[in-house]
């Protein structure tokens, strides 16, 4: 798979303060690739950079194949994570307005508009302001008039922010379909449930540094501790964890099992596999929870940010 | 340039759309002639009360001849009734005032001495009548007293209107010299407002983007740049709407009044108080046509074409400065420090014009001030109905446009930094540093 969009060696500057330092990201064409870091991390000023709203400092970035020009705006999308619409417009002048900055004519911006208004039920809106709409509705004008354009590149920052359980779901389901549809998108967000839910792949930014990237299965394989969560009914419990402690690294675990029984995280130490585990297990009495402990994208970032400092 | 056409269209749009523009356009012509009836019939209600004076004359040298009635001066002799009854009727309110004439031998020593009590203190007018009435009676008696025949002096009084040339053949008068002046500060007051109204319109424009955050959305679809100038440009344009609206107004207003005050318009100027204005009015009224023949001498082409030029250039300097101030600052009124720099120089090129230009409108002060890019628009549209060399001109709209390219350049750094900065208020310092950005 060619790379949609390449960050090579990208450096910005404000002053004194470095925000991104020698930063290179490759991002696959038809992934959605989950842009993630601390608060002040530098994610924004990169993304900033993608947009060409800032220039890099040094560096280049490559958007399919080509450098990064002023005609690439219209091939990219952008969903900021501090939405904003003009207060006082009509609801269809304004997304009207915005489509034909991204360059479409009035036309067929307005062709688009009616099949996206019609989609999302909103018809009616039309001629409202903005004013007139609740947070979550606004947002839905907003995420059309993002993706209106059809942009190879699609940028959400925390899309999900300020809708309700259901039109998050709904707001996934369309940006799985877009990618579907062979845009490719970068989703930043600090919401690492979704991260997991959606992401292919992912780059970990942390103070103007990237720390980590690559497929997210890759990195949970990289960040595997062999540990294993354990649920064991046995009568001599006390014993089993006396002679595990004996070729394997036992911790206390905290789940429930559904009948009363020995719990435990055990770890793999040199030299054994997980197959000799579950034989010691067996041998000792009746196996009720086995399971490989994965890190959660949650954990990653927690841990490589822990650390990065 | 597509996209700049966009900007400016919904920037055009969403003034003139916009009820306050509306409301303005239509409603200000009518408050501002509401207001000028509301201060003529004022005038003439306050002109109307008479005001009751009494002398009283111990010197026995004035007589009623010598305080004449005006309509609203009525004069009369208490000199019987003895000072201090009529101070006190005075204070009770019978009168407006009382003079007091003492007995007193030398006429200098008399001059200086002459007294005047009233209840309230008197209107400028009402003095200066009170002393042209003891004035010319003392200087008769003193010009009889040194021999001199004051009916020859009357005989020989002779009234001289200077006509005044310059060497493109202009023939011109003090009275288009005073309709140069109105011309001109008609002008330059007229710009003050528009940069005024229409600069804080885009700086308002300006943080509304920022702090509705739509800006993050546009500018990562137009540069900012663009956006700026197209904001200046629309609202230029919403501006000049205005003014067209005015004008069409002004016309069709003008037309209406002068049929309807037609008649009463020579009552209207005979009642200035000052005798030597009044003269010069009754002269204009009487000469209406050479006036018209003269106004038409103006260089109204050029007069025009430099109006426009100079509105123009100098809301497009101002408002770019005004935009640089939106962008830096997250609300109104944090503008407060920002703005005092920039209205300063506003308030110096009208009183420059006010002061200097139209006593000597091609005097070293107003020909900086017209050259100077920040007070040039206003203090030249000042000059421009005097003649201004042509040179001149040109050489300050040069100054004018390379000034606006360069404050352009520089509010567009400041503005493009400022659009995605939210928090702290920046210092001017700060505003330095994003000045010196890149990219």
């Amino acid at each position: 798979m060619s790379n949609l969009l390449e960050i090579n060696n990208v450096v910005k500057r404000y002053g004194d303060f470095t925000a991104l330092n020698n930063v290179s990201i490759h991002i696959p064409k038809g992934s959605v690739f989950g842009l993630l870091g601390p608060n002040g991390a530098g994610k924004t000023s990169l993304i900033r950079i993608i947009n060409q709203i800032t220039m890099p400092d040094s560096g280049e970035v490559i958007l399919d194949g080509e450098k990064l020009a002023p005609n690439h705006v219209e091939h990219i999308g952008y969903l900021p994570e501090e939405r904003g619409l003009y207060k006082s417009m009509k609801v269809g002048e304004q997304a009207l307005y915005l489509a034909q900055l991204k360059g479409l004519s009035k036309t067929e911006a307005k062709k688009r508009l009616k099949y996206w208004f019609d989609k999302f039920d909103i018809s009616t809106w039309w001629d409202k302001k903005i004013e007139e709409l609740s947070k979550g509705m606004a947002q839905k004008v907003q995420f059309i008039v993002t993706v209106l354009h059809e942009p190879k590149l699609l940028i959400f920052d925390e899309p999900f922010s300020g809708f309700d359980p259901i039109n998050a779901q709904l707001i996934a389901q369309e940006i799985l379909q877009l990618r579907d549809k062979g845009a490719t998108i970068i989703f930043s967000t600090h919401r690492m449930e979704s991260v997991e839910e959606m992401c292919d792949e992912i780059a970990l930014i942390d103070k103007s540094n990237k720390i980590l990237d690559g497929k997210l299965a890759d990195i949970k394989r990289q960040f595997r501790t062999n540990t294993f969560q354990v649920g064991l009914n046995t009568d001599n419990p006390a014993e089993v964890q006396q002679k595990l402690k004996e070729s394997f690294e036992v911790f206390p675990a905290d789940f429930k099992l559904l009948n009363d029984g020995l719990t435990m995280n055990v770890k793999l130490t040199e030299g054994n596999s997980a197959n000799d585990l579950l034989s010691f297990l067996t041998s000792k009495g009746q196996v009720q929870h086995f399971v490989e402990l994965i890190p959660s994208a949650n954990d990653i970032f927690i841990q490589a940010v822990n650390k990065n400092s | 340039m597509n996209k700049l056409k966009l900007i400016i269209g919904r920037e055009f749009n969403a003034k003139v759309k916009n009820k306050s523009f509306i409301m303005m356009t239509f409603l200000s012509p009518l408050i501002m002639i509401g207001m000028m009836v509301l201060v003529v019939f004022l005038m003439k209600k306050n002109d109307q009360k008479i005001k009751e004076i009494v002398y009283v004359d111990n010197s026995g040298i004035f007589s009623k001849e010598n305080f004449k009635d005006t309509e609203t001066i009525k004069y009369q002799d208490y000199t019987k009734v003895g000072i201090e009854a009529t101070k006190k009727k005075v204070e009770e309110g019978n009168h407006y005032g009382v003079l007091f004439i003492p007995k007193l031998d030398s006429l200098e020593v008399l001059a200086k001495s002459v007294e005047f009590y009233s209840k309230d203190t008197p209107g400028l007018n009402t003095i200066e009548n009170i002393e042209r009435n003891v004035n010319t009676h003392l200087r008769n008696l003193k010009m009889t007293k040194l021999g001199i025949n004051l009916e020859k002096i009357a005989a020989s009084r002779i009234s001289s209107d200077i006509k005044m040339y310059n060497f493109s053949g202009e023939k011109s008068s003090k009275m288009i010299n005073g309709m140069k002046i109105g011309v001109g500060s008609l002008a330059g007051y007229m710009l003050m407002m528009f940069v005024i109204i229409y600069g804080t319109s885009v700086m308002r424009s300006v943080i509304e983007e920022k702090t509705s955050r739509i800006i993050e959305v546009i500018v990562s679809s137009v540069k900012p740049f663009q956006l700026m100038m197209g904001k200046i440009i629309g609202n230029a344009s919403a501006g000049l709407l205005q003014f067209f609206i005015w004008g069409v107004l002004l016309m069709i207003g003008s037309i209406a009044v002068s049929m309807f005050l037609g008649i009463d318009a020579s009552k209207v100027f005979s009642q200035d108080v000052d005798i030597e204005q009044a003269a010069k009015m009754k002269e204009l009224l009487g000469n209406k046509a050479d006036i018209f023949l003269e106004i038409r001498k103006l260089p109204w082409m050029t007069l025009f074409f430099l109006f426009v030029f100079y509105f123009l250039g100098g809301y497009m300097l101002y408002s770019s400065l005004f935009a640089a101030i939106g962008a830096a600052v997250d609300n109104e009124t944090d503008t407060q420090q920002f703005m005092m720099p920039i209205m300063a120089p506003l308030m110096l090129a009208v009183y420059v014009g006010a002061f200097t230009v139209i006593n000597d409108p091609h005097g070293p002060i107003a020909v900086l001030f017209s050259h100077i890019p920040l007070t040039s628009p206003i203090v030249m549209l000042m000059r421009v109905p005097f003649g201004v060399p042509w040179w001149e001109v040109v050489i300050s709209m040069t100054i004018l446009i390379v000034t606006f390219l360069a404050v352009v350049w520089l509010a567009a750094k400041i503005y493009r930094v400022g659009i995605l900065m939210y928090g702290k208020k920046p210092t001017y310092k700060d505003l330095w540093k994003w000045i010196r950005y890149n990219g």
